[in-house]
């Protein structure tokens, strides 16, 4: 495929509110995890998770929203992400060019609704927040709120959504449908997916340890984070520094089970390696790769099993970054999108951190040390319910 | 670049399951609320899997199935949903169960299935599918942003056949939610889609699939020219929008034989479909969401009326808007909107 | 122990959604798992569920599952040994 270029990025999340302040507690080995604080749940204070340290009274009056408006916290961090993301591109005028969002989330305005769903009946003036309880909804305000009216799209596939729409992004500008797209993904904690995640029993009660044969789940975490896409035209146009390329993608299905990687790891093997051939890339080529490594048992083995089977002996450098940011579901694959550009610009591999001991089964050892080289490609994997696999390459400019 | 073709064709609707006779028999007339007519599942779904499927997934199953089994193709190589709500039902029963027992004891059978790619992922694991499986979730142009993706697929040769389709089902709360905010009409309200006399919508549920592929065949029943989504329109007119995606395809208003309209008797939005009924006062009408009710995608029955009538020729009595008939249906362009927003074009050509 | 057999295959059939099986069906030493009932890694933790909520028994681990919900014997003698509701 032609590859397309990314010419800016936005990020909020646990470890800071832009990408530099993001990028220094990563190389800083400094986590984002605490016990959780916002959210008013059974677990407030027991569970760790990866909040955003902005309140929704800090984000609106930062983006200055009227006080009368029906943002939930997702649409807030999303607005502020893909703001950062434009401001970052340089753009002044969105419709200059024919510009487009994708943007996915899987909580939507549920954080919202939550909160009010017994309440809507006995008090009307909450009747506003009835409709921003869609995905599509948060796309809107976003779209709103940068004045894009033309092509707007929302993905909902749970934590693959993000790379599924910078693929997408990708696609539309090289068919020429878009010449300019703001690609990403955010989600904010609820106790919805809080209490979701714990019935399934795959919550740490401790700070998550991808890899780690004692690993004993995710600890989630809140997030948003967007990248804008450009066509060579509009490049030629605007002669604007590319940060990195989109080189590569793909998204098969494990088709095995509802929530559950299965053992040998298909849907991640297949993901992964019709990614590298969309980029007409050899294996060797991957410098870094930047793992969903959610710290569940399933995931983290069926992951391992998949780089195995497809790397072979010559596992490359690679690293789960959610030991920092939690898990943050929809908008997973859209920071670690940011920190893979991160990587491919300052040549950093980054630690995985918490990881002592490689899993029994097969013997994997993470990067656990910030470790400079070189790096061309990054190859980075999200993989979500419905057995939804997404791996997306990232090239240096 | 490869030609589109629609070959296969199956939906669950309030009117009934899809067949060859859907637009000639009798119909349900709408009240306020609309629930589907559904199939016998049984038949289709063993009861281990059919105990946990939300009626979204059961409709999906069934509908992707007819849908198969009309192209005759066993596996597609690619799934792409699209649902405005997604698994409500699944998910008001946790978020229900998550307040009333203060997080305790909550099962997690109704979280997993509440993620809005479950039909995708449901019909994956039945099928044992492994290729790309995307579900777009963007309000009333859900179905089209998926028909989008679809057709770019197949056009660049990145699939040679794509399983679409668009699901949305009614659920409890969110009903009397969308009731309280007017979005729905009142019980005993009169329905009137041709001059819309009330606000809102008279809510409906279903799912339509269709086997989109690159080979044309006898049974084909249509050709996908091109499709369109937007927000808003840009230049906060209507005219100028349809206008402009006619010439992108080399068209003028007279080479549509039909127009399909998103009529959904709601007066507070009706004018924008007047508008564009103006523009084609010459050319025959047709709407259908009489027969579907309105959800965010219900456009996908109409996919499926423009699908069935360009195949037969015809267009049946139930869905004309207006006397005029065609000498041929050869282009046909549907389009659609809800509240002013999430807008579409759809051209198909016989 | 068989009034907690009878009401352990009420509640499963009750909370599995299993419409079209009755209490009769479901034999004391019939596997639950894989052959026999055919309930998978979700129904075991609904299972673990119903323990603590009829029956106040805690399982932290979802693999602990396995040996107690081998049959409704062993899930039954499990019960009475560890409930405390």
């Amino acid at each position: 495929m032609k590859k397309v270029a990314i010419t800016g990025m936005g990020i909020i999340s646990a470890i800071g509110n832009d990408s530099e302040e993001n990028f220094n507690a990563l190389i800083q080995k400094k986590t984002g995890i605490a016990p959780l604080q916002n959210v008013a749940s059974v677990f407030t204070h027991k569970l760790k998770a990866g909040e955003v340290k902005k309140t929704n009274s800090d984000l609106i009056a930062e983006l200055r929203l009227p006080e009368d408006n029906s943002y939930t916290r997702t649409a807030l961090l999303g607005v502020y992400a893909a703001k950062q993301a434009v401001q970052n591109a340089g753009i002044e005028d969105i419709n200059e060019y024919t510009t487009g969002l994708i943007s996915s989330t899987s909580v939507g305005g549920m954080d919202f609704t939550e909160k009010h769903f017994f309440e809507y009946f006995k008090d009307s003036s909450l009747d506003k927040y009835i409709t921003s309880h869609d995905a599509g909804d948060t796309s809107n305000k976003i779209a709103a709120y940068l004045g894009i009216k033309g092509y707007v799209s929302t993905i909902s596939t749970a934590c693959s959504s993000a790379a599924n729409a910078i693929m997408l992004g990708a696609r539309l500008i090289n068919a020429g449908k878009l010449d300019r797209v703001i690609v990403g993904g955010t989600d904010a904690l609820s106790k919805f997916t809080i209490n979701g995640f714990n019935s399934l029993m795959i919550l740490s009660d401790d700070y998550n340890k991808p890899f780690d044969d004692g690993r004993n789940g995710l600890n989630l975490g809140e997030a948003a984070a967007y990248l804008v896409l450009e066509s060579e035209e509009s490049l030629r146009q605007s002669q604007k520094k590319v940060l990195a390329y989109v080189s590569g993608f793909a998204n098969t299905n494990d088709a095995f089970h509802q929530t559950a990687s299965s053992e040998n790891g298909e849907g991640a093997y297949l993901a992964m390696e019709k990614a590298l051939k969309v980029a007409q890339l050899n294996k060797e080529a991957v410098d870094y790769v930047n793992v969903h490594g959610t710290a569940t048992p399933n995931n983290d083995l069926s992951e391992g099993r998949a780089l195995v089977r497809l790397f072979k002996e010559k596992v490359p450098d690679f690293s789960s970054t959610k030991a920092y940011t939690g898990h943050t579901l929809a908008a997973a694959a859209a920071i670690e999108a940011v920190y893979s550009v991160l990587a491919l610009q300052h040549g950093v591999v980054y630690p995985n951190l918490h990881f002592k001991t490689p899993m029994k089964e097969i013997p994997l050892i993470p990067n656990t040390e910030l470790k400079q080289k070189q790096i061309q490609h990054v190859l980075s994997n999200s993989f979500g319910f419905g057995g939804n696999c997404s791996s997306i390459i990232f090239s240096k400019a | 670049m490869k030609n589109v073709y629609i070959n296969g064709v199956g939906a669950v609707t309030v009117q009934g399951v899809y067949d060859e006779n859907f637009f000639g028999k009798e119909t349900v007339p709408l009240n306020n609320v609309n629930y589907a007519q559904h199939p016998s599942y049984k038949n289709w779904i063993t009861p281990a899997m059919i105990r946990r499927m939300s009626t979204a997934v059961k409709m999906g199953i069934y509908a992707s199935q007819t849908a198969l089994d009309d192209a005759q193709l066993t596996t597609p190589e690619t799934i792409i949903t699209g649902t405005g709500m997604g698994c409500l039902q699944d998910s008001e029963k946790f978020l229900r169960s998550l307040i009333e027992n203060q997080e305790q004891f909550l099962t997690p059978t109704s979280f997993i299935q509440s993620t809005h790619n479950t039909v995708g992922a449901q019909i994956a694991l039945r099928l044992q599918c492994k290729g790309y499986n995307f579900t777009y979730v963007n309000g009333a142009n859900s179905f089209e942003n998926a028909l989008l993706d679809a057709k770019l697929q197949i056009q660049n040769s990145e699939t040679q056949n794509v399983l679409l389709g668009g699901i949305d089902e009614i659920s409890d709360y969110t009903l009397s939610l969308l009731e309280k905010i007017q979005h729905i009409k009142k019980e005993g309200e009169s329905i009137d889609f041709k001059n819309p006399q009330t606000n809102g919508v008279p809510f409906g549920e279903g799912a339509a699939f269709f086997v989109l592929s690159d080979e044309k065949t006898a049974e084909t029943y249509a050709e996908i020219k091109d499709v369109s989504v937007f927000n808003t329109p840009n230049k906060q007119d209507i005219k100028t929008e349809i206008n402009d995606f006619l010439h992108q395809n080399q068209l003028e208003l007279e080479d549509i034989d039909a127009i399909i309209l998103g009529k959904n008797g709601d007066m507070a939005f009706d004018a924008v479909y007047k508008e564009v009924a103006e523009m084609f006062h010459k050319t025959p009408q047709i709407y259908y969401k009489h027969l579907s009710g309105e959800y965010n995608t219900a456009s996908a029955i109409g996919f499926l009326a423009a699908s069935h009538l360009i195949k037969k020729q015809t267009i049946p009595v139930m869905l004309q808007l207006n006397p005029i008939q065609p000498v041929e249906i050869k282009k046909v362009l549907l389009f659609n909107q809800y509240r002013a927003t999430d807008f579409s074009f759809v051209l198909l050509s016989q | 122990m068989e009034a907690l057999k009878r009401e352990l295959k009420e509640r499963i059939i009750e909370v599995l959604n299993l419409e079209d099986i009755a209490v009769d069906d479901i034999q004391d030493n019939d596997p639950l798992f894989g052959d026999g009932l055919g309930l998978d890694s979700i129904d075991a933790l609904e299972l673990i569920v119903l323990m603590d909520k009829e029956y106040g028994i805690k399982l932290s681990d979802p693999k602990e599952g396995k040996s107690i919900f081998q049959s409704i014997e062993t899930m039954a003698q499990y019960i009475s040994e560890n409930r405390t509701k």
